[in-house]
């Protein structure tokens, strides 16, 4: 890399942060939604009924099951033939918070199930209904095992929104490869965008430490 | 006053409980005792409905329930009976993410939609009843076992309910321990408070209970005054069962 290379890279770095914009809309959208739609799937999947838990069981499974590349050419470009088109960015935004709902629900299902039954019992013997045992007792205690895997899922979140250039979507990696068609500055762009994933995915570890060591404290304190 | 009347209950065909009837009286300490398996246990577990029988009525108060309708479709009086009923685990299960404090006022807050502060003076007062004063801020973890029995005793008199049912309260304790809890059950049984305990200690239960209960294979064997029952119990059964604690 010569200075020449620097040079665009640092001229492009507006062009590729209003990319990186979009990239941060559809990691934090599809975490919200996704965690939003995984919550209630969580719980269908720990229904009692078995058709609620057989939706959510064919629901995780398929969207588990196929790429998600696959999904968003579903939406993007399949949908329209049913006579739904949609914008790249609705479009994209749906397609990962659908996917990570999937991933979501699982993760949430676990932690629930992993709290001890003498949690919900405690919380019958009060009187409280299952919406307040859940609400006060056992989603705080859920939350210390699913904090980790959902980190997880959300920084493959992040890097994954790259697939959404191929819908349109002006998002980071679009933008490099726009400015890299111009420039012919391959290797100095694709890294400079490399970076910027990066300086998310790390922004998010260190949210999740936080949190992690927030839902623990009552572990950690003297 | 708690009425059961016909209680029965079965696990995948086997009966494990079998016409259950037992009235205990306004301030009465009723003791369960009975080998492992005898029922025991289900049967409290039944009296609050953590356990659905299969069939009978449980009476407290004003309320009735027969557990022969769905409980789905009586939430709301299972929950009011519940309210009325407190239960001691033999494992405590204290909520780990709350200080002792907040575990006894989490039922008053909750449940009653009490004040905080109100909640809160009333929670230190039954800590400090229990022998924790000082301890509110302490999460269960940094409790000894004893402590965290206590707490759950605390906890389970939050809601001021019309009887308070033990399960084997010390049975998790080392041996050390058992005797704090159990001066703390004999505090309350002095001031009439009515409970059901099921336990294995035979002498307490001698002591605290005005009436004991002999469970074996789902029934009642045989029931009556305590002091009694253990001078002379009337059913071969019993006197097998309790020669095994002679000197206890």
């Amino acid at each position: 890399m010569n200075q020449e290379s620097l040079r665009v890279a640092y001229e492009s770095l507006p062009f590729l942060l209003q990319g990186a914009w979009f990239t941060v809309v559809l990691s934090l959208g599809g975490m919200f939604f996704g965690l939003l739609l995984g919550f209630g799937l969580a719980l269908m999947r720990l229904s009692r009924l078995p058709p609620v838990r057989w939706v959510a069981q064919v629901y995780v499974s398929f969207f588990r099951g196929t790429p998600l590349l696959v999904q968003l050419f579903l939406i993007y470009y399949g949908l329209p033939s049913l006579g739904i088109e949609l914008d790249p960015l609705p479009a994209a935004l749906i397609g990962f918070s659908l996917n990570m709902a999937a991933y979501t629900c699982e993760i949430l299902r676990a932690a629930i199930s992993a709290i001890d039954r003498g949690q919900w019992e405690a919380c019958a013997t009060l009187g409280m209904t299952r919406a307040q045992a859940l609400r006060r007792t056992i989603l705080p205690q859920a939350a210390r095992t699913a904090l980790p895997p959902l980190g997880n899922s959300f920084i493959s979140l992040v890097k994954d929104t790259a697939l959404a250039a191929t819908i349109q979507v002006p998002e980071l990696f679009r933008q490099a490869q726009l400015v890299t068609a111009r420039t012919f500055e391959v290797f100095a762009m694709y890294l400079t965008a490399a970076l910027l994933y990066w300086v998310l995915a790390t922004v998010l570890a260190h949210v999740q430490h936080r949190l992690e060591r927030r839902a623990n404290r009552y572990d950690l304190e003297p | 006053m708690i009425v059961v009347e016909k209680l029965s209950k079965s696990f995948n065909g086997n009966p494990v409980l079998v016409d259950i009837d037992l009235t205990v009286g306004t301030g009465e300490v009723v003791a369960v005792i009975g080998p492992s398996g005898s029922g025991k246990t289900t049967f409290l577990r039944c009296l609050n409905l953590l356990e659905t029988p299969d069939s009978g009525t449980l009476r407290l108060g004003d309320l009735s329930i027969d557990t022969l309708r769905p409980l789905g479709q009586q939430q709301a009086l299972v929950r009011r009976l519940r309210q009325q009923v407190g239960f001691v685990f033999q494992n405590f299960n204290l909520f780990p993410h709350r200080t002792a404090l907040e575990n006894v006022i989490e039922g008053p807050l909750v449940v009653k939609h009490m004040p905080r502060p109100q909640a809160e003076a009333l929670g230190t007062q039954l800590l400090a009843k229990v022998g924790l004063a000082g301890k509110e801020a302490a999460y269960p973890r940094r409790l000894s076992g004893g402590q965290q029995q206590r707490v759950a005793i605390a906890r389970a008199l939050a809601m001021e309910p019309q009887v308070i049912l033990f399960d084997e309260p010390t049975s998790a304790l080392d041996p050390e321990l058992v005797g704090e809890v159990l001066a703390t059950i004999g505090d309350l049984a002095a001031e009439k408070r009515t409970m059901i305990i099921v336990t294995h200690e035979m002498s307490f239960a001698r002591d605290v209970a005005d009436t004991v209960v002999f469970f074996d294979h789902g029934r009642i064997v045989e029931q009556g005054d305590a002091k009694a029952l253990f001078a002379a119990p009337q059913q071969a059964r019993t006197r097998q069962f309790l020669s095994k604690f002679r000197g206890g």
